[in-house]
């Protein structure tokens, strides 16, 4: 029988989540054991804090410790704007840029006929009912520029055309510092279609 | 083991945590997968969007292994065709039919060339280039060896007024013959009888029938063989179309089996 090794196993729990490796797991596990008292139980405590408190909002599908999130109950944000995203990292992605202040909507992914995501496994149905229950002005859709997010953008748009609201999309171009002989070009060709009278 | 080459990216499913396992399509070496390291990565994700065309170079230490691939894109065709829900309903079927269809490491060039000439041809307009779609798919099956067979009746031998095909057959059936049967046969639309596509100018009810018909055999035979459905993709560009035409959107396997 294979004898269990605390270290071993936590750092194969590490080593799972994106952006850590083994070795990168190792070190993290050794830098904790050093200071077991300073580093590994707080952040035991607030795993353990965090797992039991963060739930999904009920209306928009981020994560928050309050359902629901503090976006949602925020009176300070223009709640008739409704950014649509593929995931919570896209909705926090658009937060940190303080560019939004409205409120969002989490769809859970992009429909992806290769992988078979149909518009069933995402959260069309509830953008529908927030938007019928009224009061909503704008739908921003900010959804991957990648052929399965252009192809969720057109099917949410003919789906939210019955209903009347303005729909819009982010655009598609030239990243801020970005110099146009090192883009890609995809980018360069979309940007160059999406060009306006300045 | 290393060839280069034209490829046309079908899919690109992500692995780990930056890298992607795509699907081609190559005029010699057919439908081919390979690794690309770091293909979801910031640099690459746009390079191997489904629809591009990219110049593919293949290594691997033995013929049978998956192999590690990059590429330098040649025509940014997903990019071009983002803004346009028909071109891109068009080219992730286009995409998907191939890449679900076509048999791994197996030549069909009349395929990667048709393929490649709808995708060249897209920016200028995904409505004019249904017929050829349509009739690429037709020529697909045929080279899958389900091909229809249109050019006479198959119950009076005459080539006059064909507007039927037995779904069950694949062989056209003239309008007189046909009309006991009619609830069962699907419709013959004219973009797919004469000789590379020199028919009169056709709308969207032709086309709906037209991918209902082609839609029916891939689903029957290319797909059905495989016990797979038709792609998603696939009957999103049907529903597309039956959205222009006016009409209720079917799904093509639904068709009458008679």
């Amino acid at each position: 029988m294979i004898e269990h090794d605390p270290v071993e196993h936590l750092i194969g729990l590490l080593a799972k989540l994106p952006g850590l490796g083994r070795r990168s797991a190792r070190r993290a596990v050794l830098r904790m054991l050093m200071q077991p008292e300073q580093a590994m139980l707080p952040l035991a405590a607030a795993l353990r804090d965090a797992a039991a408190a963060v739930r999904r909002c009920r209306l928009c599908g981020n994560l928050d410790a309050r359902d629901p999130c503090g976006i949602c109950r925020d009176p300070n944000r223009d709640h008739g704007v409704i950014c649509v995203v593929e995931g919570v990292a896209e909705l926090w992605a658009l937060e940190r840029a303080h560019a939004h202040r409205g409120l969002y909507h989490v769809l859970g992914g992009t429909l992806s006929a290769l992988g078979g995501i149909g518009p069933e496994d995402l959260a069309v149905q509830p953008l529908l009912a927030r938007i019928a229950e009224g009061g909503v002005e704008e739908v921003i859709l900010a959804l991957p520029a990648t052929v399965d997010g252009a192809t969720t953008a057109h099917y949410l748009t003919d789906r939210l055309k019955p209903a009347g609201v303005p729909v819009t999309r982010l655009a598609q171009g030239v990243p801020m510092g970005g110099a146009l002989d090192v883009l890609d070009e995809g980018t360069l060709a979309a940007a160059l279609k999406a060009r306006r009278a300045v | 083991m290393e060839w280069q080459a034209p490829a046309i990216v079908l899919d690109a499913r992500p692995l780990g945590e930056s890298g992607a396992v795509v699907s081609l399509l190559t005029e010699a070496h057919g439908r081919h997968a390979g690794l690309a390291r770091a293909g979801t990565s910031r640099a690459q994700a746009s390079l191997w969007q489904r629809g591009n065309l990219v110049e593919v170079r293949w290594v691997a230490r033995l013929p049978d292994q998956l192999g590690s691939l990059t590429g330098e894109l040649v025509h940014p065709a997903a990019a071009l065709a983002m803004e346009d829900p028909l071109a891109l309903a068009l080219l992730s079927a286009a995409c998907a039919v191939a890449d679900g269809a076509l048999p791994e490491r197996e030549a069909h060039p009349r395929s990667f060339q048709g393929l490649l000439s709808l995708i060249a041809r897209l920016p200028g307009g995904a409505a004019p280039l249904l017929p050829d779609y349509i009739r690429w798919e037709a020529e697909l099956l045929a080279e899958l060896g389900y091909g229809l067979d249109l050019g006479r009746c198959a119950v009076t031998g005459g080539t006059e007024d064909l507007v039927w095909v037995s779904p069950r057959t694949g062989r056209a059936v003239s309008a007189a013959a046909g009309e006991p049967w009619a609830a069962r046969l699907l419709p013959l639309p004219g973009l797919l009888l004469g000789q590379g596509g020199a028919v009169g100018p056709s709308g969207p009810a032709e086309w709906l029938a037209g991918l209902r018909l082609t839609g029916h055999f891939l689903g029957k035979d290319a797909f059905g063989h495989q016990h797979k459905p038709l792609p998603a993709a696939r009957e999103r560009l049907f529903d597309r179309v039956a959205a222009l035409a006016g009409a209720d959107p079917v799904p093509a396997e639904r068709g009458s089996d008679a």
